[in-house]
């Protein structure tokens, strides 16, 4: 079925789209890569990586838990995810970005982690023995995507990214300067909760597609490496979300002519871009000191 | 209860390693280093998947997995700490690498691929209930020996920790200290993901630990509460899971973890909420007096 990869990109291309489940994949990797792009971009400037892949994690537990009760995953997904955004967001004191609050913060997020992750062990043990659904909730399934997938995909996409555009502003504001933003009335800690859900919702979309361990590298890796590229949030997240794409396309691509599984190529492109952009950016610091 | 012997090396193993992970949890939750702890227990997958993979000991690949990221971490940061977002993108692709090796190893063994899923899921969840003896006194020496060189260090790393300027200050080997703790936690990690799996790790270094530091302001009582808090997580987790039939010992551990954790964080609310309307009724007395 695969006549592996030739140097007539061309040829390659169309042969790859001849396959109707890729190009679904293409489909719905861009608007996965966009929607984890945007929101992630926020969380990286707002250092809640943490949270971030704990509220991704618990979205195994719900994916396993909606199955064995006969609901679709989908639901559990959405449940669990913006169930412990909504725990970790409503739980830690203040906008758990000051000293104490942060270490305090931090273990309620781990516990949050680590008890859904008990709730899933259960669910896999009464479910016994579909180890295969197991390692798609884990590891994600881009290959299998049906037009419906990509549809739902797109709805969630653009209500999470109007809510994003309405609130971009003010967030931003919230994020680089928390005290004087309250200072100006603006509601720091609503504004936690609410992105704090946004992100359980964009992580519960994005895991039926990447699975619930490898959501976390769409949201940090092209977001960190902007950040490192540059401090302007317009440039930043096009950069973000360019980056995404083209990794997520070249991971697909590199997946399905290498025969290896997607979690491995994008997230290993993905963190390519980071170390290169990293090395840039210190090796033109210290030609900088020099030149001075 | 301990007429089954397997119960009774789960003891000794669990007693080992709740030990050493609430006194290094305790650190890690006051430093805020959870996220490095969360990010080891994924190191640990990978590392138990590459052995796997190339059919070396999964212990050498465990350990030496937590421990050598563990220091990477230490030095890829300022005074020995790394950045969230670093850690982040660092642990993503290593849990893509995971996923490499996961292929690897499920294919090798073609045939048998529900083996190699048993393995992974081993991997994650642990069978604290399928160790041998001569593993459950690898983990009570290992866990003795970790609590050991912690409690050394523990008057110096809490100065370091507390206060990092004045202690480097003061002579106080700041950067070397973290090193000293980042293995610490690796050692830890691949331990204690042989016994309650790399996904429940994180659980024992949290919870025990984030109790702990809501129950005690002072910093030696709190230590030895997140270490006997953990064992006796152990304890009860192993017990209601011979009572229970057919649940998973992780889940319980968790649970009793979750719900100590959960009603610490109940009880300081409700004592700063008093404290608050304490002071608002003095105030009160006191203008009441004052307008009289």
């Amino acid at each position: 079925m695969n006549p592996g990869f030739t140097w007539n990109i061309i040829t390659d291309v169309q042969w790859m789209w001849s396959v109707p489940s890729m190009v679904n994949a293409f489909r719905a990797g861009f608007a996965v890569a966009l929607l984890a792009g945007v929101v992630g971009w926020f969380m990286v400037l707002r250092r809640q990586s943490f949270a971030g892949h704990s509220i991704a994690v618990t979205g195994f537990p719900g994916a396993a838990a909606a199955v064995y009760l006969g609901l679709s995953a989908t639901l559990g997904y959405f449940g669990f995810c913006i169930g412990s955004a909504l725990v970790i967001a409503l739980l830690s004191r203040g906008s758990g970005t000051g000293v104490g609050e942060r270490a305090h913060s931090s273990a309620l997020i781990a516990v949050v982690q680590a008890f859904a992750l008990a709730l899933g062990a259960v669910f896999l043990s009464l479910y016994g023995g579909f180890l295969n659904s197991t390692s798609a909730f884990l590891f994600g399934n881009f290959l299998g995507i049906t037009h419906e997938d990509v549809l739902t995909l797109i709805v969630v996409s653009l209500v999470v990214l109007l809510i994003m555009a309405a609130l971009g502003r003010r967030l931003l504001f919230a994020s680089i300067d928390p005290a004087v933003a309250a200072a100006r009335g603006v509601p720091a800690r609503a504004l936690n909760i609410l992105f704090l859900v946004l992100l359980g919702a964009t992580v519960a979309e994005v895991s039926k597609f990447t699975g619930s361990l490898l959501v976390f590298a769409l949201l940090v890796m092209p977001a960190a490496t902007a950040q490192v590229l540059t401090a302007r949030p317009a440039l930043g997240l096009l950069i973000t979300v360019t980056l995404g794409v083209l990794v997520t396309w070249l991971g697909l691509a590199w997946a399905f002519f290498g025969n290896q599984a997607t979690g491995f190529t994008i997230t290993s492109l993905a963190f390519g871009c980071y170390v290169l952009a990293y090395a840039a950016k210190s090796a033109r610091r210290s030609f900088a000191l020099k030149a001075a | 209860m301990f007429h089954d012997s397997y119960m009774l090396t789960a003891l000794v193993a669990g007693t080992g390693i709740a030990l050493a992970c609430g006194l290094v949890g305790y650190f890690l939750v006051l430093r805020a280093q959870v996220f490095t702890g969360d990010a080891l227990s994924h190191v640990a997958f990978t590392g138990a998947l590459a052995a796997l993979a190339f059919g070396i000991d999964l212990r050498v690949g465990l350990f030496a997995g937590c421990v050598l990221i563990a220091v990477l971490f230490g030095a890829m940061g300022p005074r020995g700490r790394a950045d969230d977002v670093v850690i982040g993108n660092v642990f993503a692709w290593i849990l893509g690498l995971g996923v490499f090796f996961m292929t690897l190893y499920t294919t090798n063994q073609s045939g048998s691929a529900g083996s190699g899923g048993n393995q992974t899921v081993n991997v994650l969840f642990g069978s604290i209930l399928g160790i041998s003896s001569g593993q459950a006194a690898a983990a009570l020496g290992i866990g003795l020996g970790v609590s050991l060189v912690l409690l050394l260090i523990a008057r110096p790393l809490l100065f370091a920790t507390l206060d990092e300027a004045v202690a480097a200050a003061r002579g106080v080997p700041v950067r070397l200290l973290g090193y000293v703790f980042l293995v610490l936690i690796g050692v830890t990690a691949g331990e204690a993901s042989q016994a309650v799996g790399s996904m429940l790790l994180l659980g024992l270094f949290a919870a025990p630990a984030g109790t702990a530091l809501l129950i005690t302001d002072r910093p030696f009582v709190g230590l030895a509460v997140s270490a006997g808090l953990g064992v006796f997580d152990v304890w009860f987790g192993l017990a209601a899971a011979s009572f229970v039939p057919n649940t998973p010992t992780s889940f319980w551990i968790m649970a009793v973890a979750a719900a100590t954790y959960a009603v610490a964080v109940a009880i300081s609310r409700i004592r700063a909420s008093r404290q608050k309307t304490e002071k608002q009724s003095t105030k009160e007395q006191r203008a009441a007096a004052a307008a009289a």
